[in-house]
């Protein structure tokens, strides 16, 4: 089997035999990460060029990781220090770092869309690592390798995905994904932060935390991105933890076994209780290990590409 | 298109219940001894050597898998990347006598790869090397240390080893394409 793209733009456009396969291979890249020598040759002489125009250490420092574990040369380009700021297009930009013979660029943008001009634009392999609020599909594919990979299955499950649904990458990747593999997906949170019709997405949409949570055996907690929202979606912070923190009373609605996932940063004491996050069920740090193991995956199917176009 | 039995379930018992002799013979025993599968014969190979040498030596050998797709030298050269699978090595390779076992020794491409991802586990003291069949055409300086039967082939035919593990009866077949 073959991913049939040169790009990782979004899980939408991806099946779901894809999708686990994907999964699959990243099991055995999991066991490279666990060695003492955490590296392997495959990508020598290929180069990643990490392209991010917002903020973000996990993501950043898990794709340059992933690269150099495959023994990839990895060059990282913020946007503060580049010459974005002296008012480049962000097509002169990459078509620029392409010229210095890239492979991968790996991109994280605020427009919706970014990677996928990029990726018609270039011959490199381009990866989203986050476009706006559309998607940040490496971080679902490390949510559901997590899932697989503790539960054994993802069809079947009840998945409870909460907070911030309209302004969150993370869950709309989710959403397609878990969806395709055969998931029952539950939203909930505040409706102003439910988009109008997710609903024709194959999930069921909850504004009542309490229901939502009964015999669920995933919890995944979005963080609230203030910053994201610039008007007021909720009175404050407070009512919001009040109505919709995961705390241990809540959890114990849902199924025994329940694993509570969060895709960083957390706000410790509003979407989560400190208590949940460091809890028995927690597998927020272990999400952060397998992020590696997923994105080598990643390069690695998508490396035989470039021979192949051009 | 023509297909000759070279090895038949019989001749594939004999080959590696000699080879397990060999092993034990020329360890002097089973100290330190590994056994290294490659994927996907070599694991069932190793396993049947490994039962061969127990039943020999009354003594249980660690048996490990190797996955060599990332250390592969035309890995960038094909037109998809292959299948990756694990590779299972639970025991740490430092100071041990190892022996890779393959079905099938040819170019000794896939033997270079093998060696070179040992490596990465430590540093064994010593590795060696048993095969099933040897077809010859080398093209790098490798030699096996252990050999079921050598067959000298010409460069257009394919061999295939057969296992019962993959569903198939014990065999080993020489197809000629032309």
């Amino acid at each position: 089997m073959e991913l049939n793209s040169k790009d990782l733009l979004e899980i939408k456009e991806l099946s779901g035999d894809e999708i686990n396969y994907i999964l699959d291979t990243a099991v055995s890249f999991k066991e490279v990460t666990g060695r003492d020598i955490k590296k392997v040759p495959t990508l020598r002489g290929k180069t990643v060029v990490n392209l991010f125009f917002e903020p973000s250490t996990r993501t950043r420092t898990s794709f340059e990781l992933a690269a150099k574990r495959l023994s990839a040369d990895v060059i990282n380009f913020s946007v503060s220090t580049s010459s974005v700021t002296k008012g480049e297009t962000l097509l002169d930009t990459a078509r620029n770092i392409e010229a210095m013979r890239s492979d991968f660029i790996v991109i994280r943008h605020p427009a919706s869309g970014a990677p996928h001009i990029l990726a018609k634009n270039l011959r490199s392999s381009v990866i989203n690592a986050g476009d706006g609020a559309h998607e940040h599909p490496t971080q679902a594919l490390l949510d559901m390798f997590t899932i697989k990979e503790k539960k054994g299955r993802i069809e079947g499950l009840k998945i409870a995905i909460i907070g911030d649904i309209a302004h969150s990458r993370v869950a709309r990747s989710n959403i397609y994904g878990l969806t395709k593999l055969g998931a029952e997906v539950r939203l909930v949170g505040p409706p102003a932060l439910i988009p109008m019709d997710i609903e024709s997405l194959g999930v069921s949409v909850f504004y009542n935390l309490e229901d939502a949570l009964k015999d669920v055996d995933v919890i995944m907690v979005l963080r609230l991105q203030l910053e994201r929202q610039g008007i007021n979606y909720f009175p404050t912070t407070r009512e919001y933890a009040w109505l919709y923190s995961i705390n241990t009373e809540r959890v114990r609605l849902a199924k025994d076994d329940v694993m509570i996932m969060h895709p960083g940063p957390i706000n410790r004491g509003i979407e989560i209780s400190p208590e949940v996050a460091d809890g028995l069920s927690s597998v927020i740090l272990e999400q952060v290990t397998n992020g590696i193991a997923v994105r080598m995956a990643v390069l690695y199917l998508l490396s035989g590409y470039g021979e192949r176009v051009v | 298109m023509s297909e000759n039995v070279i090895m038949d379930k019989m001749g594939i018992v004999r080959a590696l219940s000699r080879i397990a002799h060999e092993i034990v013979e020329r360890n002097k025993g089973t100290e330190e001894l590994v056994l290294i599968g490659i994927r996907t014969c070599g694991v069932h190979l190793a396993h049947r050597i490994a039962e061969k040498i127990a039943e020999i030596e009354k003594s249980e050998i660690p048996v490990g898998i190797l996955d060599i797709t990332l250390y592969r030298d035309d890995l960038l050269k094909r037109k998809e990347p292959p299948t990756v699978r694990k590779t299972d090595i639970p025991f740490d390779l430092s100071g041990k006598i190892v022996v890779l076992i393959d079905d099938v020794l040819y170019t000794g491409r896939t033997i270079r790869a093998a060696m070179d991802e040992l490596m990465d586990f430590g540093r064994p003291d010593m590795i060696k090397l048993a095969v099933l069949i040897d077809r010859g055409h080398r093209e790098l300086p490798i030699k096996a240390d252990y050999v079921g039967k050598n067959v000298p082939t010409s460069k257009s035919v394919r061999i295939k080893v057969m296992l019962s593990e993959e569903g198939f009866d014990d065999k080993v077949i020489l197809k000629d394409d032309q």
